[in-house]
């Protein structure tokens, strides 16, 4: 048996070659959840003995000679945002605490149906909402390179449980930095790739024109083993491109000659950590080392990207959140209690139409209870961005903006392959250090949302620790259905650097 | 002067519910009258993480009678969010169209056989697709107040038509909806049925004064909860003296007052407030992120108008040109559907005789459908089958009223015009035969000959019945000519 920090790919070798089977690995990966998921919690819902039985009948369909999915008995870990039947899926809301969708989401029925052993479901910031995790409704993910640090979000369980091998590989969305952010704070890689490269059908909408899901894992080349069986058309999402997905396996070690790579120097000005300055200039030198040509690009736009972002996002938001109304399914407020109020202020009101009717004050009650602050606030954001008198102001406003970015990215990728720079202006913080400053937990996506916004992929890796030493990420971007660029440069650059195979002292 | 006290403005919102088999975002069948909550999945009932997928078909459907409303159909459209808060609305918000609607610009005309109106072209504004809502039913016994949700319907594809304020009288609003409804029928795109919510109107209503200061208008009032075209037409005729009663008591004009929506009560017939849902509703659309916009290109367009056939105003003015027939039993013909157009030709065209055919058809063949409650592909007597009866008419083998005895025989038995005559022994008469029998009862009557003579005409009755009963396939008009023919010449 290999160590916990084995490599998927290098474990589905094994696996195909029979020195160890899938029951062998998923315990192993169920031993260290035991052993460390107490401390770090990146996991909500926990199910041995399924992931077991998944992992035993994996390993009788192999040695039975019949024939076996390409994840082949490797453990994936799931953020709980993505439907799976009849299992828990509740978007770390307590809205959604009981909730068990009668379906499975596109993404969770091809792991299924590449015999992945889905191993748990990870702890998020609420609906998505949030850079630390710590707007989970159930619990505080710790990052596991420092326990009193947040391990960033919204996907922390999805990186903090990589990043503690308590799963080689696991999937996690991004709306606007959720991947790639917790992917280096936690100093694994993750990838958001193009919009409509993946499918959303079944992923719990955040933000429907930026939400996109995306896998994260210790190295690249178990991206592409993964994003391979993530990727293509869904009839049942018509936001899915119809675009062929290339063998990202095949290719991942294979150096891309004459790589062109762009830095944008604003992204060096603005605030950044000096440590991750010199980290990410590092990062280049290491290119230039490995042939690359490098230079420098400007994305004009780019400074306007969170606050198009925080216009967009909140109002699709709205929307989408408007379901969680108590009436159909998942958290509905104490009906007795709420009539026996709403029959006492009747009582007391001058006349009894100035209350409001138990259906609206139902509404009310069920939305204020079931979702937490951060929510809320976005919640109210989108509906007010929406309403009349300011919707051209504030939503028209920043789709023209988001066309704007969009528009400096194609021209940048005209001159370079791709855009190198930081993931976050600073490493991961200490737990509720930005909790009473929205603004600050905002500018986590700084250089991360523009991505989203323009509907190109991004990729986020290790390249360096601080002196604290916590971990540094590296953000590559690539222009829209590149994934295929980004595996190969990340590739590159892990055979070149060692800091993806360092890991946590988990004691 | 007799001038009217005012000029009654009206505009129509109908929603169509389009006949797919299919909901407009999900494949959950469409069927009316399913137990509750039995054709309803993760996507129509807006499950967390569930999509929409449109279906094309819908849309098609929806094209389709755009293009037969004269209307402009956008190379681009797209899909936007409606957002209310509702029980049988399961998303929180409604997937319509807002400033792109699928078509705009059209016209539909209407016109009054009798001449009831002047004819006109009423503008249609636009007419977009949207998803329709679950239906709330609310049973309010012994005050429970209980309310049950069904979301079979939530998703159905709904075409929503909504008119320019064009037209101006209750009786203009009819007409527009009558042939409104005759076109989506020809256009096989909806059932139009408003029991079964099918069709559903709106009418937004206000008046024109003159007064001293000009014309004025006053508030524009939405009426809804009209569950026929009668009570569309009551509903409006209502409202309209509501208007002018609350214009003389308080002189509101238009901006006075918010926009109010009032319910037809057909029990009660007059109109009713209700009250508001939410005040000056703030729907906040934005586009729907989960659809792609739709291009349609003149090529689509191309092939949907040529597969849309001929449609109820051009099928009018063909059957007066081809056929011989007045515009009135034109209209009656045409208002009655395709299937009754067919076989009104069928039976012309063989006859060869199309006012003889436009007859039997509009009152024989549309009472008898009428009476049994049928349609006419259910018919019994075959387009052919009545042919050759008209044919034995036309020839004067069998007298009309005869005819009709074979015609009512032909429903019943499902048997031919020549077979009733068998067995009916009905036999045409030869003239000769007719004439020495009238010559025979005249000898007979003598007195019946100076009655006439006397200028009792109607005393050759008696002999007409006494013919008759002699011999039962005679004419009782052509006796009754030849007798009065016979004493004339014996004069």
């Amino acid at each position: 048996m290999s160590s916990i920090h084995t490599r998927a790919t290098d474990w589905l070798k094994q696996l195909e070659s029979g020195t160890c089977t899938s029951a062998e690995i998923t315990q192993l990966y169920l031993d260290q959840i035991d052993r460390h998921d107490g401390t770090i919690q990146a996991f909500l819902h926990v199910d041995h003995e399924a992931a077991l039985e998944q992992a035993r009948d994996i390993d009788k369909r192999r040695q039975a000679g019949k024939p076996v999915g390409r994840l082949g008995g490797l453990p994936v870990a799931v953020k709980d945002i993505l439907c799976s039947l009849d299992q828990p899926t509740t978007c770390g809301s307590k809205q959604l605490e009981h909730f068990q969708p009668p379906y499975d989401a596109t993404v969770v029925a091809r792991l299924k149906q590449e015999d992945a052993v889905l191993i748990g479901r990870t702890n998020m910031d609420e609906f998505a909402m949030g850079s630390s995790t710590e707007n989970s409704a159930f619990q505080l993910t710790r990052n596991p390179w420092d326990v009193e640090r947040i391990p960033g979000g919204s996907s922390g369980g999805a990186a903090a449980c990589v990043a503690a091998a308590m799963a080689p590989l696991s999937i996690g969305t991004d709306t606007g930095g959720s991947i790639r952010q917790p992917a280096a704070l936690c100093g694994v890689s993750g990838m958001k790739p193009t919009y409509g490269r993946v499918s959303r059908y079944g992923l719990v909408a955040f933000a429907s024109s930026l939400d996109q899901v995306g896998p994260l894992a210790s190295n690249a080349e178990d991206l592409a083993l993964l994003m391979e069986v993530l990727a293509g058309h869904d009839p049942l999402d018509s936001t899915s491109a119809p675009v062929d997905v290339p063998s990202y396996t095949a290719t991942v070690q294979q150096p891309l000659e004459g790589l062109r790579v762009g830095w944008i120097p604003e992204q060096f000005r603005s605030g950044l950590d000096p440590e991750i300055e010199a980290a990410t200039q590092e990062a280049l030198d290491v290119y230039r080392s490995l042939g690359a040509s490098v230079q420098e690009v400007a994305l004009p736009h780019a400074r306007y990207g969170i606050a198009t972002y925080y216009i967009i996002a909140p109002c699709e938001a709205s929307g989408n959140l408007a379901r969680y109304d108590g009436v159909h399914y998942g958290y509905r407020t104490d009906e007795q209690s709420m009539l026996a109020e709403l029959r006492e202020q009747q009582l007391a009101a001058a006349t009894p139409t100035d209350v409001e009717s138990p259906l609206v004050r139902m509404y009310r009650k069920t939305r204020s209870e079931g979702f937490g602050s951060e929510v809320k606030r976005r919640i109210m954001l989108g509906t007010y961005a929406l309403s009349k008198g300011y919707y051209d102001a504030y939503y028209l406003k920043a789709q023209k903006v988001r066309r704007l970015i969009r528009d400096d990215y194609d021209q940048a990728f005209q001159k370079v392959d791709i855009l190198l720079g930081p993931v976050t202006a600073s490493p991961a913080f200490r737990i509720a250090e930005k909790t009473d400053d929205p603004l600050a937990m905002y500018l986590e996506d700084l250089y991360t949302v523009t991505a989203n916004l323009a509907g190109i992929a991004g990729i986020s890796i290790p390249c360096g620790f601080t002196s604290e030493s916590l971990p540094i990420g590296l953000q590559l971007q690539a222009s829209p259905f590149q994934e295929e660029k980004l595996l190969r440069a990340s590739y590159m650059y892990q055979a070149a650097t060692d800091w993806h195979s360092r890991r946590p002292d988990l004691t | 002067m007799n001038e009217p006290l005012y000029q009654v403005i009206i505009g129509l919102e109908v929603h169509v519910q389009l006949k797919t088999e299919s909901k407009l975002f999900c494949r959950c069948s469409t069927d009316f009258g399913q137990p509750p909550n039995t054709q309803t999945c993760p996507v129509c009932i807006g499950m967390p993480g569930s999509l929409p997928v449109m279906n094309e078909k819908a849309f098609q459907l929806a094209v389709k009678t755009a293009i037969a409303l004269d209307c402009e159909i956008p190379e681009f459209t797209k899909w936007d969010r409606k957002n209310y808060y509702y029980p049988d609305l399961p998303k929180g918000y409604q997937i319509s169209q807002f400033d792109l609607p699928m078509s705009c610009r059209g016209s539909l005309h209407i016109e009054d056989p009798e001449g009831a109106f002047e004819p006109k072209d009423v503008r249609i504004t636009r007419a977009h697709l949207e998803e329709d809502a679950g239906k709330s039913m609310h049973d309010e016994v012994a005050g429970k107040a209980d309310s049950s949700i069904d979301l079979n319907r939530t998703g159905t594809p709904l075409l929503e038509i909504v008119s320019e304020p064009d037209l101006r009288s209750a009786a203009e609003a009819r007409a527009y909806l009558s042939e409104l409804k005759l076109l989506l029928t020809y256009l096989d795109v909806s059932d139009c049925n408003m029991q079964e919510g099918s069709l559903r109107v709106d009418a937004n209503i206000n008046l024109h004064l003159e007064s001293p200061d000009g014309t004025v208008a006053t508030p524009i009032v939405e009426v809804k909860n009209m569950n026929s075209f009668r009570a569309v037409e009551r509903a409006l005729i209502y409202e309209a003296g509501r208007q002018w009663d609350v214009w003389q008591e308080t002189g509101q004009k238009l901006g006075d007052v918010p926009k109010q929506t009032r319910g037809w009560d057909d029990q009660a017939q007059i109109t009713r407030g209700q009250r508001h849902k939410e005040e000056s509703s703030d729907y906040r659309y934005f586009p729907e992120p989960d659809l792609v916009p739709v291009r349609v290109s003149a090529e689509e367009v191309a092939a949907i108008r040529t597969n849309i056939g001929e449609l109820p105003a051009a099928i009018r003015e063909r059957l007066v040109a081809d056929h011989d027939i007045s515009s009135y039993t034109s209209e009656v013909l045409v208002n009655q559907g395709r299937g009754v157009v067919d076989y009104f030709v069928q039976v012309a065209e063989s006859c060869g005789d199309g006012k003889l055919a436009g007859n039997w058809v509009q009152q024989e063949v549309l009472r008898t459908l009428k009476e049994q409650e049928t349609q006419i592909e259910a018919f019994p007597v075959a387009s052919s089958e009545l042919a050759d009866l008209l044919g034995l008419v036309q020839r004067g083998e069998l007298d009309s009223s005869r005819g009709k005895e074979v015609f009512v025989e032909m429903v019943q038995s499902g048997k031919s015009a020549t077979q009733v005559m068998q067995e009916k022994g009905m036999e045409s008469v030869d003239e000769d035969e007719v004439i020495q029998l009238c010559q025979a009862l005249l000898e007979e009557n003598p007195q019946v000959v100076a009655d006439v003579q006397g200028g009792k005409q109607q005393a050759v009755g008696a002999l007409v019945g006494k013919a008759k009963q002699q011999n039962s396939n005679i004419n009782p008009g052509s006796v009754r000519q030849i007798l009065l023919d016979l004493i004339q010449k014996m004069s």
